[in-house]
């Protein structure tokens, strides 16, 4: 090959690069057979706890649910996960069409217009939201309702300091209000009053954006339905594993008024000269690779995997299995939270607030109950605490269809004993 | 051939798939909550049985170019081979099945693969210390460009510009932009390296950074690169290290050798993890000292032999994603460098650069090359001798898929009219590099004798070519309350 271009080594090649930055090797071991590095891997992997599905009592914005085999079994094909982002439309048409259908399903669930391809996760997701009502309405402030996930909001305040928008907690938005956010259920798992929260946003002329669980859409009023602008949300659930945090997919749908605004990939239906309906990349004007510095987000590549094993796990679930899914979930976390007040000093954290399938309990000594039950071989609930300093001794926890009936009795025997 | 939209195939009959019931005593939600927050119609999702889903995807797999099929010449897009043990490594069950709040005498394994992954990315690109967290590329792009903002503010410093070279990829100037700077562009010189007079002109001390890649996105080393640093550090601004083209020199020589401060990688490019038709990636940045401080948290530690994630660090910019990155492709990116070692790396950016000069040396009679030789890991090529005979690069890359090739990257860096990037990466044999510059070779013919073919093309896809002006209109109809059509989804005829 070095013949055929006409040089003598491949030194002749590098010539452009300066001698002085010229290295002798990287100070790295050399490679392995892939036996070798399996082993290597293995052994990493085999440090590491893994709690058993029915045991994993904890959430907080990832959660451990029955995945289909369906969904591997369609995300590990290579024609999908070897592909790149669908830039020549004719030969990508299965992704593009899989990402059509997600935008459709995710519009649907939380019955707003038009939803994108994908985020990376429901933390940018949220800050992504605020930028687009810091945009629409010209204003510079954004107000957090309650208990929106500590990381999220943390992910937005670093979103907002570059854009210059102040993030401010509370309940009553104000007129430099761009939009209020809130989450439902909250990252306690509790029900919050979505509609007031949404009624009060627009009485003060800001954006209302919902941060929702897709599972809970199932059985909770969809944010389109009580009037929010944007509704944003993590993924995980619908098919993905927990994987140390990622990685997942953050989703993000709005009214039709706002879609001009929205961040990232959406794909359109179009058609060719024959007639035939296909799909390609739409209002690609908002984007970096167009618009440059005027784009409405940076982002480029997103998640698109992900929002395929979420596309097909929903395709899978039909509205049947969703809701059955968060039926169950539903009433095993009510029936382990009835179990669990019966505790001596335990109690409802807030007793009036209704949950679904997570919910807090203020309970005396959490590390300790923490290492019994992980002694035990149960991962126990998320101690808030670390986050929140008024919720001295309340844990989270949560239930779902993983969580079988004889799991709910194995911790509470741990509890008790 | 096309499928129907799941959607259109739904049957309201179809079996619900038989999940648990609840096995507990207790009421419905529908008894327990208060009927403002409960859903009165059921989600409109598809219902399908099992074999018509699989059949489903399966048709729509069928539909991809992939790089599993089809060489992806695609230029600053680095796609060459995945290899299926980085699959392996990351559904262990050991990695997968970690939650993210587990304690962290519990997932020792997970911090440590983390923090030998940052040992090794600072050695190959030559820096301090590495985050993990960003999600890709872009995401990568702006925590560095916030942490050099940082930087600055705690030396009393409010720099508001960053300085991008005309060539660059579109997120360096909509990462400054939402990092809160103004973006000045710097012009290229006629040998395509950047301009160091014009960089001279618009280097004050408003400028926060530099954002550059090297070798350019044309696939040119910055020879100049020292001088640029020198330049860009005697007025107190940083230099930013696009990764995107990261796989022309690993082995050969170090960004942090060259004078950058910050240094995004992209995992899904350099260190093959797969591109999922559009992510996930991976973004790391590895930083010089001075902004160690500034990195997000949390960092993965090490001391004694125990790992552990630092969340007390005063100075950080915070978090820039939820929990600690895209942990299943940082198993992947391990994966790959430990089977590659130091000395597999090294030859794959060799043979990148040689495969890239190889195929350039191929089709340099038949498109225009507007820059000399020899170039690093891709280059671009221009289809401006086609014009005359009405061909553009558009219709090149189309024809291009009817010979069972995905097509390069065009119409970009925007410094060169009908620009035809070609990034053939390490992993093609030469013999799908010969077959590609047949390829090229014929099209170019066929620009002189049948011109209408190549605008007719692709012929044997799924679809032809799409009329993206009747979409846009359509999109604009709807936006505007005209249409019925929402265009960006599907909707039941009717609604």
């Amino acid at each position: 090959m070095l013949e055929a271009i006409g040089v003598q080594s491949m030194d002749d090649l590098l010539v452009d690069i300066p001698r002085s930055l010229r290295i002798k090797a990287l100070e790295l071991p050399d490679g392995l057979s892939e036996f070798e590095t399996m082993s290597q891997i293995s052994s990493l992997a085999a440090r590491n706890r893994v709690f058993p599905d029915r045991l994993t009592f904890r959430g907080g914005g990832v959660y451990r649910r029955f995945i289909p085999a369906a969904v591997s079994a369609v995300t590990s094909k290579p024609e999908f996960y070897t592909a790149y982002t669908p830039y020549q439309p004719e030969a990508s048409q299965g992704t593009l069409q899989a990402i059509f259908e997600f935008q459709t399903m995710i519009a649907e669930l939380t019955a707003l217009d038009i939803a994108n391809a994908s985020l990376y996760d429901g933390a940018t997701a949220v800050a992504e939201a605020a930028m687009m009502a810091h945009v629409h309405t010209g204003r510079d402030e954004v107000v957090v309702a309650g208990y929106v996930h500590p990381e999220y909001v943390e992910v937005l305040r670093g979103f907002s300091e570059g854009r210059g928008i102040k993030v401010r907690k509370g309940t009553e938005p104000g007129p430099k209000t761009a939009a209020v956010i809130f989450q439902q259920p909250d990252f306690l798992g509790l029900l919050v009053d979505a509609r007031t929260l949404t009624e009060r946003a627009h009485a003060a002329g800001a954006l209302a954006i919902a941060c929702v669980d897709p599972i809970s859409l199932a059985i909770l009023t969809p944010p389109g339905e009580y009037g929010a602008d944007i509704a944003v949300g993590e993924g995980q659930q619908l098919g993905l594993s927990p994987s140390y945090g990622g990685p997942h997919v953050g989703f993000i749908s709005c009214r039709k008024e706002l879609v001009r605004k929205l961040p990232g990939r959406l794909v359109g239906t179009a058609y060719d000269k024959q007639g035939r309906r296909g799909f390609n990349l739409a209002l690609a004007a908002r984007e970096q690779h167009i618009r440059r510095e005027k784009a409405t987000s940076n982002i480029c590549t997103n998640h698109s995997l992900c929002a395929l094993a979420a596309s097909v796990y929903m395709t899978y679930m039909g509205p049947r299995g969703m809701h059955q899914v968060a039926e169950v979930s539903f009433k095993r976390a009510h029936a382990l939270a009835e179990r669990l007040k019966e505790l001596p000093g335990w109690e409802p954290a807030f007793p009036d607030r209704q949950f679904l399938n997570e919910f807090p309990m203020r309970v005396p000594n959490a590390p300790a109950l923490l290492r019994k039950l992980a002694r035990k071989g149960i991962l126990g609930p998320l101690a808030v605490n670390r986050w929140f300093r008024e919720l001295k001794g309340v844990v989270t926890f949560t239930c779902t269809e993983v969580n079988d009936p004889t799991a709910l009795d194995e911790l509470v025997e741990a509890l008790q004993s | 051939m096309t499928e129907p939209l799941s959607f259109e195939k739904s049957r309201p009959k179809a079996s619900a798939p038989r999940l648990p019931e609840a096995g507990v005593t207790g009421l419905d939600s529908a008894h327990v909550l208060p009927a403002e927050h409960l859903r009165k119609e059921a989600p409109g999702l598809p219902q399908l049985s099992e074999p018509e889903i699989m059949r489903h995807y399966s048709r729509l797999s069928s539909m991809n170019y992939s790089i599993s099929e089809q060489f992806y010449p695609l230029g600053s897009c680095t796609m060459k081979y995945n290899p299926v043990i980085n699959e392996a490594a990351a559904s262990l069950p050991g990695f997968a099945g970690l939650h993210p709040y587990q304690d962290e005498s519990t997932v020792q394994g997970a911090l440590e693969l983390m923090w030998r992954l940052e040992q090794a990315l600072c050695a190959v690109v030559g820096v301090e210390k590495v985050t993990l967290q960003p999600a890709a590329g872009a995401h990568g792009e702006w925590t560095a460009l916030r942490m050099i903002k940082a930087y600055h503010h705690s030396r009393g410093e409010a720099r508001t510009e960053v300085l991008v070279p005309d060539s660059a990829h579109g997120t360096n100037p909509a990462s400054a932009a939402l990092s809160g700077f103004h973006v000045v562009e710097v012009k290229s010189g006629p040998d395509g390296r950047i301009s160091l007079s014009d960089l001279e002109s618009k280097l004050s001390g408003r400028v926060a950074a530099l954002m550059l890649t090297n070798p350019n996105t044309l696939g040119l080393f910055e020879r100049e690169i020292l001088d640029i640093a020198e330049m860009v550090h005697a007025t107190g601004a940083m230099l930013y290290y696009d990764g995107a083209n990261l796989n022309a020199f690993m082995g050969i020589c170090r960004p942090g050798d060259m004078g950058f401060d910050a240094v995004h990688m992209n995992l899904h490019k350099t260190f093959t993890t797969p591109h999922g038709g559009g992510g996930p990636g991976a973004g790391p940045v590895g930083v010089k000292a001075e902004l160690v401080p500034s990195l997000p948290t949390p960092t993965v530690e090490r001391s004694n032999g125990h790992f552990a994630l630092d969340f007390k660090r005063p100075q950080s910019i915070g978090r820039v994603r939820s929990f600690y990155g895209n942990f299943g492709m940082l198993v992947r990116a391990y994966s790959y460098i430990v089977a590659m070692g130091g000395d597999g790396l090294t030859q794959a950016s060799r043979d990148a650069v040689l495969s890239a000069n190889y195929l350039r040396k191929q089709v340099e009679g038949d498109l225009d090359m507007p820059h000399e030789g020899p170039c690093m890991h891709e280059f671009v090529a221009s289809a401006q001798n086609l014009a005359h005979d009405g061909v553009r690069a558009l219709d090149v890359a189309k024809a291009l898929l009817d010979r069972d090739f995905y097509a390069p990257t065009i119409y970009f860096p925007l410094v060169v009219p009908e620009a035809i990037m070609v990034e053939p990466t390490e992993t093609e044999s030469k013999a799908t590099l010969d077959a590609f510059a047949a390829a090229i070779k014929e099209i170019v013919a066929q620009a002189k004798t049948s011109p209408q073919e190549l605008h007719d093309a692709p012929k044997n896809q799924p679809v032809g070519r799409l009329d993206e002006v009747a979409a846009a209109r359509r999109i604009n109809a709807y936006l505007q309350g005209q249409g019925d059509d929402p265009v960006l989804r599907w909707k039941p005829p009717g609604k």
